[in-house]
């Protein structure tokens, strides 16, 4: 049992930071329908963001992922408007090679700059927040920050689509493009703003992957993945099911990996995957809407 | 039709290059001979490119060898003279340069290179040329074998090889640690790791049956968070962890486990050879009780005198590619001293004589498969520090 619940809380921590990557993948697939293979590296610049404030300019951590949230959210506007924009109307898969062509270019200069040897937040830090004791159960108090700082977020985030302004038209652009802009919602301010959210985001996950692991140039790739796996899986496009998405790809694979074999965690994830996709093709959340023609 | 082409182009490529390295060896069958005044050996090491560390610390140790046997008067009276070129870190290099080695510098063997990869590029030229390759550091387990289990014959190392360590490392566990139940955790993409487990398998049913694995686990590199498998062995009765696993891994994989309240002692191979960088990751005050076997370590009473020496040479404490560096060149030079004529030929034939060496990274002989019978050194890490534990026989 006890075992159980500590599985279920390796589980949660992890899964919530898949939840909070996928949140980005699902906003710009609901708005103009791209996957945005770049977000993974948008996390990992994050990561190294927040690295060298911490070590370099020796900020405290808080003001680090601040700055990591805004560098990102203003990166990610701008891959938007260099790489995405001009083929907004270009077939969509000019538009996908083009993702995963930044994606690359992100990845291999950060590669180029501070190879590949992983880095660390100094153990001062890492340190600094230490496990409690219940029963016993040891939680590392860093997973528990991790999972609460992503449910305030998630609940930020829907409150920002739900009530603002600046949401609403996001939600219009996401439904009908042309009629919400007929209807005077500027389009290219609404795109930008969730390529805005889903970085900042993302820099916040990067941050936090960082701390409790390691940052290297590659970490973008294979929490990438999983994350957009965890979109598809709550049904892509569909906000409360990337959270949910998230958080069960998390438990699942730590599931696997205590009770069956660690060396297939990742096979058996996907596995699950496919099969839901074959039952639900729209995911878990996602309504089947019928693509306009 | 575009794979055919690619196909053809490919296998006239690989023609031409034939061709070109059986132009390159042609001239080589007068060399090997020392020239009368001075005993040429080849040094070929990374001196540039991504393991260029290991080729400087390594050629640092030899040079402190050469310049001391030079000194006390040389071998028979000859000076020792290191002809180094640097293989840039590349394999291809590596065998153009054991090559011009053999063939233009007529050197009497050559030491180097620092990795296995290296060394084993240049085992045709080897072959072709009838020149010894010794290498310090090269310790995948079939570099000095054939795939069909005959010996590579010129291919020499005086450091164990990779599963040795597994062997060791069950030893220590049963033997100074007074192990019964062990976890142990593996990394299943990679050789090195599924290598060393299988050893340590095997000798403790071999050697030591009172002693028993009650959990496996696998990782995998890349993998960041172990929560999941530290969280199962925590619910198992255990004594100590085996992971033979790399550095980036071990950090991980040490700093998880002490922050899930694992305390128990956990050893590696020389994967843990890695203190500033795992210190980093898991913070030197809780860096403790984690033990690896490693080449050499600076307070081993059989290499008191030479880190004396180093420090009032260099100025510093050796490495263990220093070390190892300082045995490779003392050892080739003994063949040579050894040898009946100074000859290629004759230091080959002295290699292969079963004399015992003794350095300063352990006393030994070669087996059948050019590899080193030695004892191995068990460091502990003490607050971040790696610190002198014992020295443990295979």
């Amino acid at each position: 049992m006890e075992k159980l619940i500590q599985q279920l809380i390796n589980g949660i921590s992890i899964g919530s930071i898949y939840a909070l990557i996928a949140l980005g993948y699902t906003m710009v697939y609901g708005i103009i329908k791209l996957i945005n293979f770049a977000h993974g590296e948008i996390l990992m610049i994050g990561a190294y963001v927040g690295l060298i404030c911490v070590t370099t300019f020796k900020l405290p951590l808080i003001a680090a992922m601040l700055i990591a949230m805004v560098v990102c959210a203003i990166l990610g506007m701008l891959i938007e408007r260099v790489a995405y924009k001009p083929l907004r109307n270009a077939p969509r898969i000019a538009l996908l090679i083009t993702a995963i062509g930044v994606s690359f270019l992100l990845q291999y200069i950060m590669l180029y700059r501070f190879s590949a040897t992983p880095m660390v937040y100094p153990a001062s830090i890492t340190g600094s927040f230490g496990s409690i004791q219940i029963g016993n159960i040891i939680i590392p108090v860093i997973r528990i920050v991790v999972t609460v700082v992503t449910i305030i977020l998630m609940i930020l985030v829907q409150i920002i689509i739900k009530k603002t302004k600046l949401g609403k038209g996001m939600r219009a652009v996401s439904s009908d493009r042309d009629a919400a802009q007929l209807m005077g919602v500027s389009v290219d301010r609404s795109i930008s703003f969730t390529f805005l959210l889903g970085s900042a985001l993302a820099a916040v996950a990067g941050v936090m992957y960082g701390v409790m692991f390691n940052v290297s140039p590659m970490m973008g790739s294979s929490s990438g993945i999983k994350a957009f796996t965890a979109a598809v899986f709550g049904g892509i496009g569909n906000i409360p099911g990337a959270i949910l998405g998230g958080f069960l790809l998390g438990i699942i694979e730590t599931m696997v990996s205590a009770y069956i074999s660690s060396s297939i965690k990742d096979a058996a994830a996907f596995a699950i995957l496919i099969i839901i996709l074959l039952v639900r093709p729209s995911g878990l959340l996602g309504k089947n809407v019928r693509e306009k023609v | 039709m575009k794979m055919k082409k690619w196909f053809i182009a490919l296998v006239v490529l690989a023609f031409v290059a034939t061709a070109f390295a059986g132009c390159g060896s042609g001239n080589g069958g007068n060399g090997g001979d020392a020239d009368g005044e001075t005993i040429k050996i080849g040094a070929n090491f990374e001196l540039s490119g991504a393991v260029a560390k290991y080729g400087e610390d390594t050629m640092e140790g030899i040079k402190l060898a050469v310049e001391e046997v030079n000194a006390a008067g040389g071998i028979d009276g000859k000076k020792v003279e290191l002809v180094t070129l640097d293989n840039t870190s590349d394999s291809a290099e590596a065998k153009a340069i054991a090559t011009r080695l053999a063939t233009q510098e007529n050197v009497l063997a050559i030491i180097g290179p620092a990795t296995t990869g290296a060394t084993q590029a240049t085992i045709p030229v080897t072959e072709e040329n009838q020149i010894a390759v010794i290498t310090a550091s090269g310790t995948a387990d079939n570099l000095t074998v054939k795939d069909d289990g005959t010996v590579n014959e010129y291919i020499f190392r005086i450091c164990f090889y990779d599963s040795v360590q597994g062997k060791i490392g069950a030893n220590f566990a049963a033997d100074n640690m007074g192990a019964k139940k062990v976890v142990l955790i593996s990394d299943n993409s990679n050789d090195y790791s599924m290598g060393i487990a299988k050893s340590f398998k095997e000798t403790l049913a071999e050697s030591w049956t009172d002693v028993e694995i009650v959990r496996e686990e696998n990782i995998t590199a890349g993998d960041t968070d172990f929560s999941a498998v530290l969280t199962n062995i925590k619910a198992v009765d255990f004594d100590m962890i085996y992971a033979p696993v790399y550095d980036t891994e071990a950090a991980l994989l040490i700093k998880q486990a002490r922050d899930l309240g694992i305390d128990a002692p956990i050893m590696g191979a020389d994967g843990f050879d890695s203190a500033s960088a795992m210190g980093e990751v898991i913070g030197m005050e809780n860096f403790n009780n984690v033990f690896f076997t490693g080449h050499f370590a600076a307070g081993d009473p059989m290499a008191v005198d030479f880190t004396a020496l180093y420090q009032e040479k260099l100025n510093k404490e050796p490495n263990g590619f220093n070390a190892l560096g300082y045995d490779l060149a003392n050892y080739v030079m003994q063949a040579c001293e050894r040898a009946e004529e100074l000859t290629k030929e004759g230091v080959h034939a002295a290699l292969l004589d079963g004399s015992t060496f003794s350095g300063v990274t352990g006393t030994f002989t070669l087996d059948e498969f050019h590899n080193p019978i030695k004892s191995v050194v068990v460091n502990e890490y003490v607050q971040g520090v790696p610190t002198f534990k014992a020295r443990v026989e295979p």
